[in-house]
């Protein structure tokens, strides 16, 4: 009787409409950005214009990475689109280190190919060169790549450009709400609905081959886990059990899920359940509210937040069970706990002086760096190269989605423009 | 306004007109009655203006009594909403028929999973109480949504004590 809950899910495979999601940029820190200049890309097709403008769109992506300035077009003294054409003289002249040229060269109907070489100015030498197929629906993944590529080199760090970002909207929606869960390039472009409801959406978490989302929803006002295939649309509901069903996430091998299960009497513990049997088995048994688990990138520990101490603090145990061992000790509150995948750092959400921070723990030395400026920031989530983390803000009554550098040096601001957006997650590498 | 919400009113007012000598319960018989005309004599008196007439309770009044609010990091009930509790679980032994959802509520401050845990944490303390006093455990379920349905949506202390509670449901 209670259809109260009404609920959408989506195939990210027929939406292709672009949600210009607006990108506010908002860099801050590191004093000397690289100056680079990423030059206009030659076009030869049957149209008058590329299907997209592949230089803006590496431009973007340097500039927002804090770590380069790519110099105006109108400063450049040549627009060379080919390795041979370029001066290296007038290069080093406009005072840039690197420059990017290439081109866009049309195949077929809806085929492309995309060239482009990355040179060391002063060094006189090409770094990289590399042409990749593509057709208009894949151009702009091709374009981050290249980008990807390009950063790379020339910091010697995996770019994350061509990733993708998975969130959670609430907007108002007459009486009630209206909660999204969404996926985005890593820069806000090319946003997808994967499932609407007009109940609660929470903790989102990717599969390890990016194809899944697993999530928690409260349809007919009882939390489940489901897990959803993006390009078919397809979700099952792995856990329904009574009680709270919460705070799902991915082993490294994508075949079980730490989750959490309250049960009937409400003590939340920590379990994995095995995606394909729906097996559960418990790991932690304690009368404190035991959540928020995620494995280590060896698969050999779950880290998870646990009050049996009082506060908030994270543990971990081994993935195959046995006692609990503290981890965090500095201040009252660190939750939600998420290691970086090179399995350095752990991040939490934790109360610095009052105020609700994401901060990074150095496993080694323990040291604990506060990276976040905000009254309640959370859900902290490394992207795959262990580099950068994005987290949500507030702003207004409304969360917003930023991210900062893992030595705290550059933050910025992604606005999406469409209402409470929060719990972001950083999708793994993509395969080609 | 859904079909749910609307039964639960509804037997929210019967439930409460059947209360006696509590101060904040209506008396039976002008409940009734109000419940019954209420949605004409609001429509009425707001097109006619103020007549010879007497005031009529406000039905929806009722639905206070089934929050409990509780203290910042508390999952205790306070000794002033405990009489609730109590008559609650009164109709509850007298109905058992009728289920109860209790709606675990937390204030938005730190992270969304561990709040669904203090939200259900203070769900579990109201079904505690309610069990002690002879509810069968059967009648009651719980549910906690963290801090994802605010009751009121702002950042102050005031909405946060707005926010930390548990809504009583009748469910049938």
């Amino acid at each position: 009787m209670l259809k109260n809950s009404k609920f959408v899910v989506l195939m990210l495979a027929l939406l292709g409409a672009h949600a210009n999601a607006e990108l506010v940029i908002d860099v801050q820190g590191m004093a000397q950005p690289t100056p680079v200049a990423i030059v206009p890309f030659g076009w030869g097709g049957n149209a008058p214009d590329m299907p997209l403008d592949v230089a803006e769109l590496i431009n973007n992506d340097l500039r927002r990475s804090g770590r380069f300035a790519p110099i105006s077009e109108d400063d450049m003294l040549q627009k060379p689109t080919s390795g041979e054409d370029v001066d290296f003289d007038d290069w080093g002249y406009v005072g840039v280190e690197a420059v990017v040229v290439g081109s866009v060269a049309q195949t077929g109907e809806n085929a492309y190919t995309l060239q482009f070489q990355l040179f060391d100015v002063f060094g006189r030498r090409q770094l990289v060169g590399y042409r990749m197929p593509a057709s208009r629906g894949t151009m702009r993944a091709a374009a981050h790549r290249a980008a990807d590529m390009i950063y790379e080199k020339l910091t010697g760090i995996k770019g994350v450009f061509g990733t993708k970002v998975a969130y959670v909207t609430a907007t108002r929606q007459g009486e009630g709400r209206l909660y999204s869960l969404r996926v985005s390039d890593q820069d806000g472009e090319n946003e997808h609905t994967i499932m609407e409801s007009s109940d609660p959406i929470m903790s989102p978490a990717w599969s390890p081959d990016s194809r899944q989302l697993a999530y928690v929803s409260f349809e007919e006002n009882k939390s489940s886990i489901f897990v959803q295939t993006l390009r078919t649309g397809n979700r099952f509901k792995v856990s329904s059990k009574p009680g709270i069903n919460g705070a799902p996430a991915f082993s490294p091998d994508g075949r079980q899920l730490v989750v959490t299960l309250g049960g009937i009497d409400g003590n939340l513990d920590i379990y994995t359940l095995d995606v394909t049997s729906r097996q559960t088995r418990r790991l932690t048994t304690h009368r404190a509210i035991d959540t928020e688990g995620t494995w280590s990138p060896d698969g050999r520990h779950i880290y998870f937040t646990s009050d049996r101490a009082g506060g908030p603090q994270v543990y971990r145990v081994s993935a195959n069970g046995g006692t609990p061992e503290r981890i965090t000790f500095e201040g009252s509150y660190n939750a939600r706990p998420r290691l970086s995948p090179d399995g350095t750092r752990l991040a939490v959400v934790h109360n610095d002086r009052g105020n609700f921070r994401i901060a990074v723990m150095n496993l080694t030395d323990k040291n604990l760096l506060v990276l976040s400026t905000g009254r309640q920031d959370e859900s902290p989530s490394f992207a795959p190269n262990s580099d950068i983390l994005i987290y949500a803000t507030r702003q207004g009554r409304d969360g917003v989605l930023e991210t900062v550098s893992a030595d705290g040096l550059i933050r910025q601001k992604m606005a999406s423009g469409r209402g409470d957006v929060r719990e972001p997650v950083w999708s793994p590498f993509p395969r080609f | 306004m859904s079909y749910t919400k609307f039964v639960a009113v509804g037997l929210l007012a019967v439930f409460l007109a059947a209360c006696q000598g509590s101060p904040s319960v209506p008396d039976p018989e002008p409940t009734d009655t109000t419940y019954g005309d209420s949605g004409a004599s609001t429509g009425g008196m707001g097109e006619g203006g103020m007549g010879d007439g007497e005031f009529l309770d406000d039905p929806s009044a009722g639905e206070l009594g089934m929050v409990i609010y509780f203290d910042f990091d508390s999952s205790e009930v306070r000794p002033q909403d405990q009489d609730l509790v109590s008559r609650h679980a009164v109709q509850l032994g007298d109905k058992t028929h009728v289920s109860v959802r209790l709606e675990g509520h937390a204030d938005e401050r730190g992270s969304r999973e561990y709040n669904i845990g203090l939200g259900e944490r203070r769900a579990q303390a109201v079904r505690q109480m309610l069990m002690i006093q002879g509810v069968s455990a059967s009648q009651i379920s719980t549910v906690s949504f963290g801090e994802e349905r605010p009751a009121s949506f702002g950042s102050s202390e005031a909405d946060y004590a707005q926010n930390r509670r548990v809504e009583i449901k009748y469910t049938n």
